[in-house]
This record gives C-alpha cells, structure tokens and sequence, in this order.
C-alpha cells in the first residue's frame, strides 16, 4: 500500500511541477507538517492513511479542478485498475445489492475491522424509492436502469464507476470503493443489480 | 431559563434535524417532492420528540450541572501547586477572567507561543498553573457514559460565560490569521481510503448525508451552525461532550486516524471554522441530539 502511494506521488510529481502556482502552497505545506505531527494512530485507522495518493495529491493541489490533461491521463490510469469478474458477468443480486448500500459501516478506528465494509450509498444518493432517508452528496440513482438501460455497456460504467469512481472524474467527491479494497467483485456486482437489474426498485 | 430554550433550539438547528431547518429552506423540486414527503413527516415526529424533552429540560438544562461544577473547579485550588485557575489562569481577558472569553478564542498566547482554543487554553492553564500532568488529562480528554473529566466542566463553564455574545476571533493577529489559513488547507486535504475531506461534507451548501443537514463551513452562516450548542449535552448515551470532541469524531467518519489532544491541528481547524463564523450570537452550551 505504502509502496503504492510513493509510487503515485512519485509519478503525480513531475505533473505537479507544470501545474500553475497554487494559490496558497504556504499555508499548505504548513498543514501538511502539521497534520503529520497532529494525529495519532487508533484501532484500524494508521498513520498511512495520513499519505496522499496520486489522485489526492493532485486533487489537493488543484483545489479539485486539475487541468484538462492531467484529468484525461490520470483517469485513464485510474479505470485501468479497475477489475472485472472472471467470468465477465457483472448483474449480481440486487437485493444483496440493497442491504450494501444501506450499510455505511467500515474503516472508521470504532469499526471491527475483520467485519464487511458497507457501500454507503444512501449516504449521499437517492436510490430506491423506499427508502426515503438518503443523503445528497450525490446524483439521485432512482432509476438508474430505466433512463439509461440495462445494457452491456450500462453496466459496465456502472461496475467501473462504483469500483474506482476517479475513473471517470479524478476528483469525484465519490469513494473508489473496489480500488480502496472495501468492496469486492460480487459486492459490486450485487450493486450493479440494484441500479440496472429491471426487478429492482431503483427501476420499478 | 429562556436562555436554555434558545441554546437548546439552537443545539436542534446544528444537530441538523431536517424538518427543523426545512421551513427555511425552498420547497423540494416537483419530482423529488413525493419521496422526500414521508420521510420529512418521520423527521417531524422526531423533532416533536426532541422539542418535548428539551420543553422538559427547561427548567434544568443538563449543561448546567456540568457548569456549577466547573465552576467550583474553575475557583477551588487544585493540583499538585494548589492554586485556582481563578488566580492563575488568563483567557486572554486578564487572570481569572471568563466573561465573554469564549467567544474571542482561538487567539494567540505569547506565554504558551501558541493559538489556543478554549479547551487547549484551560488544558494549557492546568498543567503549567496548577502543574498537573498533560498525559494524564490526554488519556481520557472526553466524557463516555460513566465519566466526565474535569476539562469538559471547565470549558462548559468557560462557554457559559460567553452567552449571547458575538463571536469575535482576532483574525487581525497575524498568528491567528495564520493558523485560520492552516486550518482552511486541513479542512481542504483528502486523504484516507475514502478520500475525504472535511469539505467533501461540509463545503458546499444544502447538502446532506442520509437525513442530516451539513453545514457549510465556508460561510458564516454555515460556520455558526458547527460552533453552535458546543459544549453540548448529548441525549445518545447522556454525556457532555466539547467542540475538540466533535472536530475528532468528525475526522473518525472521515476515516482518518485520531488527532491528538489539544494539539495545533485542532486548534487550526477550530480557527478556521470559528473565525469563519466571527459576527455570528453564539448561545452557550447546548443540547444535542
């Protein structure tokens, strides 16, 4: 993991140096010393998790906006990690699909870290219509599969969107939650029934 | 007790019941409206709810206990040098001074050479003035269901003392200017396997996670709305919690590690959202959801 990030940064930093002047790279650089210095490790949550990755280290340092180029680069890289099942189906379950996105359970230094890690998908979206407490960080997801079809491609945006969300926009305020390892192929797959499958909810 | 209905309202604005603040906010779009219609009768029965038991903590905010004690504590001499935060301690507005001492931090303390909020302020005054140890007080800083450290008595009391007054965070200082600047670029850094940041919930406007309301805290309205009701008194688990309290549990759902104790970055961060909130009534020590 750790190998990974300096292998991000490192590769984000000749970008950067082209990237024009940051408004406040002072202040910062400060914040960065000081969040190093600041926190403390507890239950799962390391001091790894502190380290910014190439696609945060870029987002960081563009307030979220990079330039054209490195955005079409950068998701390029990120939806070529992106991994599809074996077999090629990608349709799961939906009503599996649907008790993953009630669950906003995971990572935080309370959670069990040997317990499954939830989709929080009502956190921020609307989904199916039954559910009437959702966030709105996000789109509204109610049908999904309806407006855009159950299609081969539909549903392949949708694994690829849920498996690493910097796939499509780099600073998406959207978890990549297969690359981050919180969600596995069947659990996205689950998901994808819930958002295309014509017998879910989202499509009723 | 007027004073308490109004903390307490406030309290409910921040917890951000959604029908609390809803009749502010423009009516829900057409399409959106038949889905969001129960869920904001669900929230009303539960504002109903909340209203009933603050009509009932009326007449004694539970807040209140925790700030006679802090009282006594604030004047009682204590610690291995015995002596009284009350002759030793400076707020910033003279020794033993509270009055309106809340609502003018953080500042900077060129005794400490640091930009303190009130919590790290008093922490700072019980270990030099009255020479208890920092790591003791670091090692249980907030209150669980069977105890509340002395801290949280002292800041509520501390809060008390600032009710109704405006919030006035000296940004002129250069120092505290530049811990608002650090602690903007805190709120703005994502990392985490998430990759969240605190704007990623509390930057924009109108925004919510499943039912709650985030405030903004670019703005001053949105800033207040982080500052009000702190210290609060929480109904989950009836316990008596600060703003240092709230700025950690904040990071733990943002899935980062726990910022340490009464350290910079808290501080920073607390500039950043309370001198964002400068000009706005703060009203006391409140009660949460």
């Amino acid at each position: 993991m750790t190998k990974k990030m300096i292998l991000a940064v490192a590769m984000a930093a000749p970008l950067m140096i082209a990237l024009p002047a940051a408004a406040d790279g002072d202040h910062r650089a400060k914040a960065i010393a000081v969040i190093k210095k600041d926190f403390q490790p507890r239950g799962q949550a390391g001091l790894d998790r502190l380290a910014e990755d190439g696609v945060q280290a870029i987002c960081n340092r563009t307030g979220n906006k990079p330039p054209d180029y490195i955005e079409k680069a950068m998701t390029a890289d990120q939806l070529a990690t992106v991994k599809y099942p074996a077999d090629g189906k990608l349709l799961g379950d939906w009503k599996e699909g649907e008790k993953i996105a009630q669950s906003g359970r995971g990572f935080t230094w309370t959670d069990n870290p040997g317990l499954p890690v939830g989709g929080n998908c009502y956190n921020c979206h609307k989904i199916a219509p039954k559910e009437t407490s959702f966030g709105t960080i996000g789109p509204s997801l109610y049908q999904f599969g309806k407006l855009r079809g159950n299609t081969a491609e539909t549903q392949k945006y949708a694994y690829s969107k849920i498996w690493n969300a910097k796939a499509f926009n780099l600073c998406s305020e959207m978890p990549r939650f297969g690359h981050a390892g919180a969600l596995n192929e069947k659990q996205v797959k689950d998901l994808v029934a819930l958002l295309l499958d014509p017998e879910s909810p989202v499509n009723k | 007790m007027k004073q308490n209905i109004i903390g307490a309202l406030c309290a409910l604005a921040v917890m951000g019941g959604a029908s609390a603040q809803s009749p502010k906010k423009p009516v829900a779009k057409p399409s959106t409206k038949a889905a969001a219609a129960p869920a904001a009768e669900e929230k009303d029965a539960a504002t109903l709810e909340f209203e009933k038991f603050r009509a009932e903590m009326e007449e004694s905010n539970p807040a209140e206990l925790f700030e006679m004690k802090g009282q006594e504590q604030w004047k009682a001499k204590r610690g291995p040098k015995n002596v009284s935060l009350a002759e030793s301690c400076d707020l910033g507005q003279g020794v033993g001074k509270v009055e309106g001492a809340y609502v003018k931090m953080p500042r900077y303390f060129a005794d400490a050479d640091a930009v303190m909020d009130a919590e790290r302020r008093v922490v700072w005054c019980m270990v030099e003035k009255q020479g208890f140890k920092f790591d003791d007080i670091a090692k249980q800083p907030f209150a669980n269901e069977t105890f509340t450290p002395d801290i949280t008595n002292l800041v509520t009391y501390v809060a008390t003392h600032s009710r109704n007054m405006k919030i006035a965070v000296p940004l002129d200082d250069p120092k505290v200017r530049d811990a608002y600047e650090v602690g903007k670029e805190i709120a703005a850094y994502r990392a985490g396997p998430y990759d969240f940041s605190c704007n990623t919930c509390h930057g924009t406007d109108g925004k919510r996670i499943r039912m709650q309301n985030l405030p903004n805290l670019s703005t001053p309205a949105g800033a207040i709305k982080g500052v009000q009701g702190w210290p609060g008194y929480r109904m989950t688990g009836g316990v008596m919690l600060t703003h240092q309290w709230r700025m950690g549990d904040c990071f733990r759902q943002q899935r980062f590690p726990q910022p340490k104790y009464a350290s910079d970055a808290v501080a920073y961060l607390l500039t950043y959202m309370i001198g964002t909130a400068n000009g706005q009534v703060y009203k006391g020590p409140g009660i949460k959801r």
